[in-house]
């Protein structure tokens, strides 16, 4: 049984990995699944220098969800390459750091100090709702995601993955710019833009007053926009909105994408990863599928 | 090592209006936990996605069960208020590093309101250790809930903010009526009064170990939504801040912002 996929040239050895933000850089999960066990990790967004993130409340529950406004707190690319990269390095598992800037100076100069380091794929957000400079700014217009995307193709060693936001009229536009301007792959979906009153307190849930929303309540839409993306561009793509679960995983690679991250599914459930690689397994023994990339894009 | 379980409820209490107590059996989350640890509770309700993080209010490592108490804050506690004894709860922990222990003879334990349960935890393994114990607990009002059981391991003063029981006032006005003193304050509680307890920290020159609160996503470090602001630079983030969830939830007053 072969789960192995492709994702612009690097080997996965299984579609699992999980969602930029939700896992650290798996240290604090180390304690509770075998790291690996994954086919990557896709790092907390790093950007040059330290953030500091938004105040708190920094998040709000909402029906089968979360809002997040976390603001991209990280601690900067000094540290990360001295403490997160080696202790990543110690399994078997590939590498997707996360990248973010406030500036296309900012992630050119991350892609750049990243090219020496061990990391397999860098993804890049251009897709942070949370932040008011970057982020967003660059996501949200197709000529300034081919513009960046352009950019950092031309400092990168590594494949680059273009992360969409879902905050836009129609995502096969950014899906095209970002291949246009030679992007290697895509990551969707970022978190929806949405926003909760607090009725006791008279004020905004979250300090930030709007968040993205995560979890099982964007899963329709997420898989709506991998599907219609996957048919639009000839980029593998990673898939991610509210998978919690092996039948979750199964709707995206189904619907187009080639491997699978999971996000706020590790908060309410720290194994959620280990038991979506159970029940792929599972399925595939059940449904007798030899190759897991027969179903990848199956539902035409 | 802190892991996930479903684990038996073998008692469940009202203590008051709205506070209820919840008593797990777990008995190797029991042998590991300290006071001013927390766990995260799952709701059956999977609408309700993250867990709740509810402080230890009691360890009973013979009988291998946890104690919490807790207030129905919104629709998440009112679900765990519904448990009876016999059903079953998913909970994650012990999380967090509780209260730091040192060469004290004396000690304050301050909690108000919702504050209060992580200290008698506390107060009890001050006890066993032979420090001398005062409790000064602050409630809105009668009844004062949990109050008779501090009394067994320490000299008890309550303080309502309405003045039906104990003395009128806040925990501060009781430490200050009393003439307290002590080698070191523990607090929980709103975060007004972690602030004045800070301060009174600072004037005494008693230092203080605080417990604070934050909503959280994942409870073990790794999604940064439950910070404090620092004031130096903290060596994980790099930044001024730290985790409550991970680095906390008890920090020494001098170093975090309030």
């Amino acid at each position: 049984m072969n789960m192995k996929v492709n994702i612009a040239g690097v080997e996965l050895k299984n579609p699992v990995t999980v969602a930029s933000g939700t896992f650290g850089s798996g240290m604090e999960y180390g304690e509770f699944v075998d790291l690996n066990r994954l086919g990557a990790v896709t790092t907390k967004g790093v950007a040059v220098k330290p953030w500091e993130g938004n105040p708190t409340p920094r998040i709000a529950e909402t029906y089968g969800g979360m809002l997040n406004a976390i603001g991209l707190q990280n601690p900067g690319m000094d540290v990360f390459v001295k403490r997160d990269i080696p202790f990543l390095k110690q399994y078997d598992i590939k590498i997707i750091v996360n990248v973010c800037g406030h500036t296309e100076q900012e992630y050119c100069e991350a892609v750049e100090r990243l090219s020496e380091e061990p990391a397999d794929l860098l993804e890049i957000n251009i897709s942070c709702p949370n932040v008011k400079h970057g982020g967003i700014a660059f996501g949200q217009d197709p000529k300034q995601v081919e513009h960046i995307t352009a950019q950092l193709k031309k400092v990168a060693k590594q494949p680059l993955i273009m992360k969409l936001s879902p905050n836009v009229t129609d995502i096969t536009e950014m899906a095209k710019a970002a291949e246009a301007g030679g992007a290697d792959a895509l990551s969707l979906i970022n978190t929806l833009t949405g926003m909760k009153v607090d009725v006791m307190r008279r004020t905004f849930a979250v300090a930030n007053k709007t968040g993205g929303l995560s979890g099982p309540a964007i899963k329709p839409v997420a898989v709506r926009m991998v599907y219609q993306t996957a048919n639009a561009v000839s980029l593998p793509i990673i898939g991610m909105g509210g998978i919690a679960n092996a039948e979750d995983a199964l709707e995206f690679l189904m619907a187009g994408a080639t491997a699978v991250a999971v996000g706020t599914a590790n908060f309410h459930n720290p194994y959620a990863t280990m038991e979506i690689l159970d029940g792929l397994e599972a399925y595939m023994k059940q449904h007798g599928v030899e190759d897991i990339n027969e179903l990848i894009g199956c539902v035409e | 090592m802190a892991k996930k379980a479903r684990v038996p409820v073998v008692k469940t209490e009202r203590l008051a209006d709205g506070i209820f107590g919840l008593t797990v059996l777990e008995p190797e989350m029991a042998a590991l936990a300290k006071p001013g640890q927390f766990l995260s509770l799952y709701l059956e309700d999977k609408s309700r996605l993250l867990p709740r993080p509810i402080s230890i209010c009691g360890i009973d490592k013979e009988k291998g069960t946890l104690r919490m108490v807790f207030r129905v804050a919104g629709e998440g506690t009112r679900q765990l208020s519904w448990l009876k004894e016999g059903d079953f709860l998913e909970v994650l922990g012990p999380l967090g590093n509780g209260f730091y222990e040192t060469k004290i003879q004396s000690a304050i334990v301050i909690g108000g309101g919702i504050g209060i349960p992580p200290m008698l935890a506390l107060a009890k393994h001050l006890q066993e250790q032979g420090i001398q114990v005062t409790a000064v607990l602050g409630y809105r009002s009668e009844p004062a809930f949990l109050l008779p059981e501090f009394e067994a391991y320490a000299e008890a003063v309550a303080a309502t903010e309405d003045g039906s029981l104990g003395i009128a006032g806040n925990v501060l006005d009781a430490i200050r009526e009393k003439k307290l003193s002590a080698d070191m304050l523990f607090a929980c509680g709103p975060t007004p009064m972690l602030r004045g307890i800070k301060a009174f920290s600072e004037q005494s020159g008693i230092p203080a170990q605080l417990s604070l609160e934050e909503r959280m996503a994942c409870g073990i470090g790794a999604c940064l939504a439950c910070v404090c602001k620092t004031k130096e630079k903290d060596a994980h983030s790099e930044v001024h801040n730290r985790r409550i969830c991970k680095d906390g939830p008890v920090f020494y007053a001098q170093e975090i912002e309030l």
